[in-house]
């Protein structure tokens, strides 16, 4: 892994149910991640994805791709374009730097809208997973 | 635009503050005060909900599992969760931080009463952002203090007008600190006529003064006119009363020939203001005269526009009564 290496893109369909779930796991109970009805008189076209979900998406998407040993040690983000039922949420990451086993990776992930979310991953990788993976002696 | 705000913008474009906003003066006397003190999470930190949350994410990482499992790091906030319960007391909305619990401060209730009463009645949360000391197990019982660290002056947003406000939390297991996490809401009043998008929009009109007139006068006859010192020979654009290299304040006007490069440029994408269909490309365009202007760029695909790209000027009529100029993109 260098810097400047991009991860592959996580492609995540944004359904009615992963915007509840996701709400519900997160013990966020706004009516806007869950009644259309409420998000609609509030102004909101629909149901929307909120940001606790975001989040564990983002922590998914660098964990799928280091490993069960890369250990989170900071994960910022911003919200732009709301994620929607119906959307598709595609996650993008290209490592910005490698100190020692840890690196930082600027995250943007992408609906029809435009950027949902846009973030710096700090992730470390214990040696000896960075051996399992780079040695792949039989 | 490129998504790339100045802290506390980034939610979907954010226009100039509003000067002497009296409410801005009350709200921001808050600042580290605290939102939440002696918080206590509703349940310690178990399996089941850890599931729950790797089941919505779709998360199958096996550290998440098993008698040595850890919690996933972003489940960090949802440990100190009111839930359902905790709108008990009624304003409607938490944002996590256990509204309507015994936790939350007087200071917070009386911050969001003021911007209540202000109309900001709706929120969203935009940013969150997360450090993890050390990692959360089963039976970890979950303790947190939050401040109120900043509130951003009224901004304006797609969504409505309104306030960040930024509160960071610590967050303990058994005592020891595990972890902060800082939180940015926007809490706004909601724009006027969001949910009819089908109203035509009007195009935005130039400001029109004195110091500026002949320019639009110009625009109008579908000439581009720069300014000229009468004293110094400088071209100068935009139009301004005086010289800016030697100060004289006479001046006559050059017609543009109209040939120019793209010296820098944007593609906007996000937010869409109305009367505009984005992507769209918005040019700094350098005229072959030396002088630079702002303007759409037309004619090729948005993604297409690259800088040194030569463009022509041309006048686009957008409303009857508008015109404006654009460059044109297209090779000849």
């Amino acid at each position: 892994m260098r810097a400047g290496d991009d991860l592959p893109s996580l492609t995540i369909p944004i359904t009615r149910t992963l915007i509840i779930a996701g709400a519900l796991a997160s013990r966020d109970y706004q009516d806007v991640h869950h009644d259309t009805e409420a998000a609609k008189s509030k102004g909101s076209p629909d149901i929307f994805m909120n940001i606790l979900t975001t989040n564990g998406l983002v922590g998914r998407y660098i964990t799928d791709h280091f490993g069960p040993h890369a250990v989170l040690r900071k994960v910022a983000i911003r919200l732009g374009a709301p994620n929607y039922p119906g959307d598709e949420l595609v996650l993008r990451g290209t490592v910005r730097s490698l100190d020692g086993d840890t690196a930082e990776v600027r995250i943007i992930g992408t609906n029809r809208l435009g950027h949902h979310v846009t973030g710096t991953v700090t992730v470390a990788m214990p040696r000896s997973s960075q051996e399992t993976k780079q040695d792949p002696t039989p | 635009m490129r998504y790339r705000g100045r802290r506390g913008e980034g939610l979907m474009g954010v226009l100039p503050s509003e000067p002497d906003d009296d409410l801005y003066v009350r709200l921001k006397a808050f600042e580290g005060r605290p939102a939440v003190t002696g918080g206590t999470g509703k349940d310690p930190v178990n399996a089941p909900m850890i599931r729950h949350w790797c089941e919505a994410m779709g998360d199958t990482n096996p550290a998440y599992e098993g008698p040595d499992a850890i919690a996933p790091p972003t489940m960090l906030q949802a440990w100190t969760m009111g839930g359902l319960s905790g709108h008990r007391n009624g304003h409607g909305h938490s944002h996590g931080h256990g509204r309507g619990r015994p936790g939350r401060s007087s200071a917070y209730d009386a911050l969001f009463s003021l911007l209540d009463e202000a109309g900001c009645t709706s929120v969203v949360a935009t940013d969150c952002e997360q450090e993890y000391l050390r990692p959360l197990r089963p039976g970890d019982r979950i303790t947190f203090d939050a401040v109120i660290e900043s509130v951003s002056p009224r901004k304006t947003t797609k969504l409505g007008t309104g306030y960040f406000v930024t509160t960071r939390m610590d967050v303990r297991a058994d005592g020891e600190l595990a972890g902060t996490h800082r939180f940015r809401i926007l809490k706004y009043a909601p724009a006027e006529g969001r949910r009819t998008p089908a109203r035509p929009h009007p195009h935005p009109r130039p400001v029109i003064n004195r110091d500026n007139a002949a320019f639009w006068a110009g625009v109008a006859e579908r000439k581009l006119l720069i300014q000229r010192c009468t004293h110094c020979t400088a071209l100068r654009f935009p139009w301004l009363p005086g010289c800016n290299r030697c100060g004289g304040d006479g001046w006559d006007t050059v017609e543009a020939a109209g040939h120019g490069t793209v010296f820098s440029y944007v593609v906007m994408h996000h937010p869409p203001f109305p009367a505009f269909d984005p992507p769209y490309a918005v040019g700094l365009i350098e005229l072959a005269e030396g002088v630079r202007m702002v303007a759409g760029v037309v004619g090729v695909p948005p993604e297409k526009v690259r800088i040194g790209m030569p463009v022509r000027l041309e006048f686009r009529t957008v409303e009857e009564d508008l015109v404006l100029p654009v460059f044109n993109g297209r090779q000849a």
